[in-house]
């Protein structure tokens, strides 16, 4: 289990005062939480194998009240840490024992659709699916689409740049963002970018996205809006190993087809899927594809076909064209339920999320059944695979002592595996407490310390969701010092011209 | 000033270990194309990283490219050809607009400054290419961040932060980007004759249908008729342009759907394949401003430019303009003797946004501020990201703003 950073007693010492004095800060005291039983709504996030009830909760209502509260926490050096609706599935919205817990809830309100700018601007607490709820009426929608839409708020979404099924093609979240405002944890309220392009100075949105709620507490979002396509339509492609899947999924985007999505599940997946709601699986298959194309008539049809034949000289065995938008819907209703389904056949699972080079998936999905047999746990994968993203689903039973450690370690060798092969600990979920401990194997000593600098431009006193990300925190007083090496070389074997 | 032309990994350790130790300055550069954009810098020693040159890797079934970072664009833009692939943000070619030559600048230089071309409005800006980055920080350590896949949420996005930094926050060699299949067919429709207004209100209408227009751009007739396409300089009015793109049957599908949805609008034609793609150089190069004049680049949101672009005519008609992004980038060109290179007015938007000087002499460079200027918390923020990366300020200094302490 990965450990917390110990409390500070002398913070914990005065909970009493700081709760006070935050109701004193905000203008409904309601919207502080000191008691255990309100508290517990907190206690975790998606990773619910960790738990730990925040010192207090704080339930804001105005962005100038959080710049109070965290004015005050630094002041009081309390640790605070931000979350939306907690689905992160890395425990980035995991509370500590001695901070503050800043839920983003009450900023629920879409503030302006601007359909003149192609934008809307939305508060933070607003879920992903809301704003595609408020414009869908008028053909538009909001692009990223994570799995948990329904329930993950736009400043979730901005925290871990989360991604969907259709981001092969429409991009994450970093890429569908315009603008958003943000209070540092000096107070100050900032506005980086807008209803424009391109950003003035440096691309400070793009390093906020996907900060996991370290540099800052985002309190607006401005988002690009898209027109929604004309036709959709989707296949379900069978093949009788991952390997022929893989190379199919390779010669389609090598010709030029960038589907809306591409997914793949594999024998287990498809199993647990098709039990839990008859989505029309193969069951005699390998691996599966579901290929989504979206566009004019004519562009799907001409690239169906195209596809079809790839499929074909793939050694595709089942090829399966939605007939009806209700069975395209039936299609991605096994691929959006592969959690729940695992969830159904096993008590408890976890979910990883390593990306990977895709022409590594042979050697990485053989690796995985080694690892499997070795641990003895089952494996369900299921995979972006227009992107590389694998989630394997590890099976367990937390009630059998000792088999939560086995998972965890199981997925820490699949996601070393990743990185091994050239890819990365993480494609869309987020480091969080997670993956923290793993982060060496990644990046070095020297990459981390080029990252942790930016944290400290931000907030120098580390108290934005502390133990979260960075395995070991430096002071930023140490990282700052430098090393400069003899160097008195006037350029010696140096060419001049 | 003296350069060195540094040609691996090691030398370049010696010469950041040397500024470092002697309090020394650099100014970095690939082929120095765009060696006047930004506050004129003064700086010990050029360190130049041409010769840091080739492609890594290229696969193009997983959309990606590996290459040094004084590889030539033209050279990258080539090899990715010959797999019907394309960099989709549409790196511009500002040599002939900076008074060089065409075809040289390089990709460290594109990814530093975050430039794009006119289908940067569909398919994002350089920096949402951009997956990783080997290089120094200005402490002399090399570093890297970001990956060679598609998906990455593995700490920060530093990628993002180099991005658009003109070299001040580290020292590029390599960098991993993705790359994108070049559309079949492209069709390019025109319609004549439209004043601003009307004009932006059409390209909203078609970056707002289902037709995913992947470039919009509005030429006043004086521009349209300096190019070098028949078809828009024989019209003798003002072009606004939408650009389609797909498989055969698509692309000609979307053309005649929107053209019949503008029907209306005025007069139409249609470019094809090396017309469209000419047309749309001629956006993304600047190439209606060669030779003189102070030229900026103007990024506000595109439901203002109309009003933007009459109070900027009102305060100077002698002003030549041109729309891309949908209106979203507005494009001047002030005559060279206007005070200030016009800034009062160039910066002054109705609905925020931001300005940069491209082009202008070094005198008003060293006067006003290049880059948008930034209130007191964001330029003290921005500094201490910089300075965080780059203490001694040995890169570039000042190319952007101030450092703290300079004036
Ligand atoms: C069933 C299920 C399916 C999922 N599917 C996907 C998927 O397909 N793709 C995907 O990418 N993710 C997916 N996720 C993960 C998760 O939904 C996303 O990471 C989501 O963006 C988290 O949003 P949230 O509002 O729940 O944030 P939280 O869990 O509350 O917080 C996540 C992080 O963001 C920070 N944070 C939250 N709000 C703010 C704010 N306003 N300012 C600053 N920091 C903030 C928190 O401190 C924390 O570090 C899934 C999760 C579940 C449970």
């Amino acid at each position: 289990m990965v450990k917390m950073p110990k409390p500070d007693e002398e913070v914990l010492a005065k909970r009493d005062y700081l709760i006070r004095k935050l109701r004193e800060l905000v203008d409904n005291p309601d919207s502080v939480i000191a008691e255990k039983a309100g508290l517990r709504a907190f206690e975790c996030d998606g990773l619910s194998a960790y738990r730990q009830l925040p010192m207090v909760a704080v339930l804001p209502e105005t962005k100038e009240e959080i710049a109070e509260i965290l004015k005050f926490c630094k002041s009081e050096k309390v640790n605070v840490v931000p979350r939306g609706a907690g689905t992160s599935l890395s425990g980035g919205a995991l509370p500590l024992a001695d901070g503050v817990l800043l839920g983003l809830g009450k900023f629920s309100r879409i503030l302006e659709v601007d359909y003149d700018n192609r934008c809307a601007v939305v508060q933070p607490g607003v879920t992903n699916l809301a704003i595609t709820d408020a414009v869908k009426q008028d053909g538009f929608y909001y692009a990223p689409d994570p799995s948990s839409q329904i329930a993950c708020t736009i400043g979730g979404n901005i925290a871990e740049n989360s991604g969907g099924v259709h981001c092969l093609k429409y991009g994450l979240t970093t890429n569908n963002v315009l603008g958003v405002e943000m209070v540092t944890m000096d107070g100050d309220i900032i506005r980086l970018g807008g209803k424009h392009l391109d950003a003035d100075g440096y691309d400070l949105m793009g390093v906020v996205t996907g900060s996991e709620g370290l540099l800052g507490v985002i309190t607006e979002v401005t988002v690009r809006l898209l027109k929604s396509p004309e036709c959709v339509s989707a296949q379900l492609i069978g093949f009788p190993s991952s390997e022929e899947a893989g190379e199919c999924v390779g010669r389609i985007i090598g010709a030029g087809i960038i589907p809306a999505g591409m997914e793949m599940m594999d024998r287990y997946a498809i199993h647990a899927a098709e039990e839990f709601c008859h989505a029309g699986y193969p069951l005699d298959v390998e691996a599966l594809l579901i290929v989504e194309l979206d566009g004019p008539e004519v562009e799907i049809a001409h690239n169906n076909e195209l596809i079809a034949q790839i499929a074909g000289e793939c050694g595709a065995t089942v090829i399966k064209q939605s007939q009806s938008d209700e069975e395209r819907m039936t299609f991605w209703a096994g691929r959006k339920a592969a959690f729940p389904a695992v969830g159904r056949i096993s008590p408890d699972y976890m979910c990883m999320d390593g990306t990977i080079p895709r022409s590594q998936l042979p050697r990485v999905l053989a690796r995985m059944n080694e690892l499997s047999k070795h641990y003895g746990l089952r494996v369900a994968n299921v995979f972006h695979a227009g992107d590389g993203n694998l989630h394997p689903l590890i099976l367990f039973d937390a009630n059998i002592p000792g088999e939560l450690e086995k998972c965890e370690q199981f997925g820490a060798d699949i996601l070393k595996l990743c990185v091994e092969v050239g890819g990365v600990l993480t494609g869309e979920h987020g480091v969080g407490i997670e993956k923290r401990d793993l982060m060496t194997e990644m990046f070095s000593e020297e990459d981390l310390k080029q990252q942790q600098r930016l944290k400290c431009a931000f907030d120098p006193d580390g108290r934005l969701n502390p133990g979260k990300v960075f395995p070991i925190l430096h002071r930023c007083a140490e990282l700052g010092k430098m090393h400069v090496h003899n160097g008195e070389l006037p350029f010696p074997d140096l060419p001049r011209f | 000033m003296d350069k060195y032309l540094v040609e691996n990994e090691s030398q370049i350790k010696e010469a950041l270990d040397w500024a470092l130790a002697g309090g020394k300055s650099l100014s970095l550069a690939g082929n120095s194309t765009k060696e006047s954009l930004g506050r004129p810098i003064q700086a010990d020693a050029e360190l130049n990283l041409s010769s840091l040159s080739g492609i890594e890797l290229y696969e193009p079934a997983e959309l990606v490219m590996q290459a040094k970072a004084g590889t030539r664009l033209s050279d990258i833009e080539a090899v990715l050809k010959q797999s019907g692939q394309k960099l989709a943000f549409q790196p511009p070619d500002y040599g002939p607009l900076l008074g060089g030559q065409e075809g040289q600048g390089t990709i460290g230089g594109i990814f530093s400054a975050n430039l794009s071309g006119s289908e940067r409005i569909k398919a994002g800006a350089a920096r949402d290419h951009l997956l990783g980055v080997k290089g120094f920080s200005g402490r002399g350590e090399a570093f890297q961040t970001g990956s060679r896949v598609m998906k990455n949420v593995t700490g920060y996005d530093l990628c993002k932060l180099v991005c658009g930094s003109y070299g001040t926050i580290a020292l590029c060699t390599d960098l991993t980007f993705k790359v994108l299949p070049k559309g079949e067919k492209a069709r390019t429709i025109l319609i004549f004759g439209l004043a601003e207004k009307k004009a932006v209100e059409v390209m909203r209408n078609g970056l707002s249908s289902r037709h995913e227009v992947s470039a919009a751009a509005y030429l006043p007739g004086k521009i349209a008729a300096e190019t070098d396409i028949d078809h828009v300089s024989r019209a003798q009015s003002s072009v606004t342009a939408l650009r389609v793109e797909g498989p055969g049957p698509s692309a000609e599908y979307r053309c005649a759907t929107l053209r019949k949805e503008f029907d209306a609008e005025g007069p139409q034609d249609e470019l094809h394949g090396h017309n469209s793609e000419k047309f749309w150089k001629f956006t993304s190069d600047v190439r209606p401003f060669l030779g003189q004049g102070t030229i900026w680049k103007v990024s506000i949101p595109p439901a203002s430019s109309p009003a933007y672009i009459d109070k900027v005519k009102q305060a100077c008609p002698g002003i030549e303009y041109y729309f891309d992004w949908g209106g979203g980038l507005v494009w001047l060109k002030v005559p060279e003797e206007m005070e200030n290179g016009g800034e009062t007015f160039v910066r002054n938007f109705p609905d925020g946004g931001h300005a940069t000087l491209i082009r202008g002499n070094i005198l008003l460079r060293n006067t006003i501020s290049p880059f948008q200027p930034q209130d007191p918390v964001m330029t003290l923020l921005m500094e201490k990201v910089r300075a965080g990366f780059d203490p001694k300020g040995i890169f570039n200094p000042g190319r952007m703003y101030a450092m703290s302490g300079d004036v």
